[in-house]
């Protein structure tokens, strides 16, 4: 049941954007971010939503299983749609009843904040899909360095994050799990009025953090076991070296960046209101 | 009550990179009372195949019956199916959650809509069928030993009473004590209350000494079926599966070989030793007066 979350997780497969250094896919990921809050036009969408598809294809990973991953924010979405709908003030009055009133302008904003939200949902999960946890925190490792003269602990941080990552699928099969025993007792999750339905979560959640805490003490000992000790003199088995494609990787994104900055917000072109 | 799967097929996260087929065809009949056991080595879908018995999964391909229904029939009851088929997951002591053992006990009961005192006095019938030493009973179930959760959460599932029990690696992470008083627990409430017990393992040695009949499933799909003495007659087959046949049937095997005159098919200790002393008197008195 809950298995089916995709969210987060990593899609094995072959492709060129598997390969890519992780320090490249965080960067453009965050390129690809702020291109869509950058600008506010249709024609600016449209460029973002050609890169997205071309990438989505280069990687490999099949659009199906992308999409089930927006289910699990479909709320949130739908949420920010209804407000930006409803509360944004504006002159030109589409429809209106009683206390509520669409407007032109409020159509506008929601219909771009959706676009935006999707597309930030799909690019950011295309890169968890592509990029293993490990790969991931090695990358913003790296990329953090520079914050450690600071005195951020920036290793420290990581590997916080690739362990909180490394567990996201294996808490997920434990609450698969505990669901199931506790459906095979009896349990009647999810009917009744909303406080019968947050009390039957009790024997859920109970197990699950039981679970979590003794998983996060056994590691703990794990790799005190090891002898682990922080970032200082430790080095990697796998260090990352940009390759040829790492660099064109950074000129593609860099020129779809460039053209949605400028042609999103100089090229005047209006579809009715959007 | 009987239970009759048919060829049950399921196929896990279909359509995804995780695509994984984890049970094949499989059939089986489990007549009421029996005590039987389904083995196979780790990912051989037993564990998978139990689920179906109780509708937590739901074969892809197949019917399952219970007492002559099929459990996908449009409006079947399932949970009256779960109360009455009674599923003891892997380390089921990390489904504990309530504050003392007695409450969480109380818990299958109390989802079957049994007034309070119906569900405390079956909570301690459970408990003392487990072997579950009273002075614990209010005692927190996270304080509790491993063994003593295991014996919690069996109890938990025992109180709905379910006229089947299915028990997966129910001696899992548990020490060769811990791992026998359990089994020998299982043995004496299959005893007692008649119940249809299946029990899941990865050890043979486990198995035999308690079941009627074994069911060996390999890859997805059963690979044996029969007594454990007829099972273990394929201990060779066993082997190339990665599952031993417990080590008194390599034992005996060998003594065939070397000529003396012994049953191959005991599975306990005990048999084993009466057969081989049946073995050397038969020569002593064959050979006597020469040893003497």
């Amino acid at each position: 049941m809950i298995r089916d979350m995709t969210i987060g997780q990593y899609y094995p497969a072959e492709s060129i954007m598997h390969r890519l250094d992780p320090r490249v896919k965080i960067v453009c990921t965050l390129l690809f971010l702020i291109s869509l809050f950058m600008q506010n036009s249709i024609l600016g969408y449209m460029i973002a939503a050609v890169f997205l598809t071309a990438v989505i294809k280069i990687s490999k990973v099949p659009f199906r299983y992308i999409v089930k991953g927006l289910k699990a924010v479909v709320v949130l979405l739908l949420f920010t749609v209804v407000m930006n709908l409803l509360l944004t003030q504006g002159e030109n009055v589409l429809f209106q009843f009683g206390f509520l009133r669409i407007t032109e302008n409020g159509l506008r904003v929601s219909v771009f904040m959706a676009i935006r939200l999707i597309f930030l949902i799909i690019g950011s999960s295309l890169m968890t899909f592509t990029t293993t946890p490990n790969a991931l925190t090695d990358g913003i490792e790296s990329l953090l360095r520079p914050l450690n003269k600071i005195g951020v602990p920036v290793y420290e941080v990581a590997m916080m994050m690739s362990i909180a990552l490394r567990f996201i699928p294996i808490l997920l099969e434990e609450t698969d799990k505990i669901m199931k025993a506790q459906i095979a007792r009896g349990a009647d999750l999810g009917s009744g009025n909303i406080i019968q339905k947050a009390k039957s979560m009790i024997p859920i959640l109970v197990p699950l953090f039981v679970s979590a805490f003794r998983r996060a003490n056994d590691l703990a000992m794990a790799m005190e076991a090891r002898c682990y000790q922080g970032g200082e003199g430790r080095t990697k088995m796998k260090p990352l070296i940009y390759r040829h494609r790492d660099y064109a990787a950074y000129v593609v994104t860099a020129i779809y960046f460039a053209a949605v900055f400028v042609i999103g917000r100089y090229v005047p072109f209006k579809l009715w209101i959007f | 009550m009987s239970i009759k799967i048919e060829n049950i097929s399921y196929v896990y996260s279909p359509g995804t990179a995780y695509e994984k087929q984890a049970l094949k065809n499989v059939s089986f009949e489990i007549p009421d009372g029996q005590f039987a056991g389904i083995i196979g080595h780790t990912g051989s879908g037993k564990s998978t195949l139990i689920q179906h018995l109780n509708g937590l999964l739901k074969a892809t391909s197949g019917a399952i019956y219970h007492d002559g229904k099929n459990i996908y029939d449009k409006g079947y009851d399932m949970r009256s199916l779960r109360s009455r088929v009674g599923l003891v997951f892997q380390y089921p002591e990390h489904q504990l959650f309530e504050e003392d053992v007695l409450t969480d006990v109380c818990f299958g009961p109390k989802n079957q809509g049994l007034p309070k005192e119906e569900c405390e006095a079956r909570a301690r019938e459970a408990l003392e069928l487990v072997g579950f030493p009273e002075k614990y009973y209010l005692q927190s179930p996270f304080e509790l030993s491993g063994g003593q959760k295991r014996r919690a959460a069996i109890a938990g599932v025992l109180a709905m009473k379910p006229e089947v029990l299915i028990l997966d690696e129910p001696t899992a992470g548990l020490d060769p004590k811990g791992r026998d008083d359990i089994l020998d627990q299982i043995q004496h409430l299959h005893e007692r209350t008649k119940i249809t017990v299946i029990l899941v393992s990865h050890s043979m040695e486990d198995i035999a000494r308690y079941v009627e009949r074994i069911v060996v499933m390999n890859r997805g799909t059963k690979m044996l079926d029969g007594t454990p003495e007829e099972v273990f007659a394929h201990y060779k087959e066993l082997e190339a599966v990665g599952l031993a046949a417990p080590q008194v049937t390599y034992i005996m095997h060998d003594l065939k070989e070397r000529g003396h005159s012994v049953k191959t098919d005991v599975t306990t200790i005990e048999e084993a030793a009466d057969e081989i002393m049946k073995s050397f008197r038969k020569r002593k008195s064959e050979k006597g007066s020469f040893h003497d």
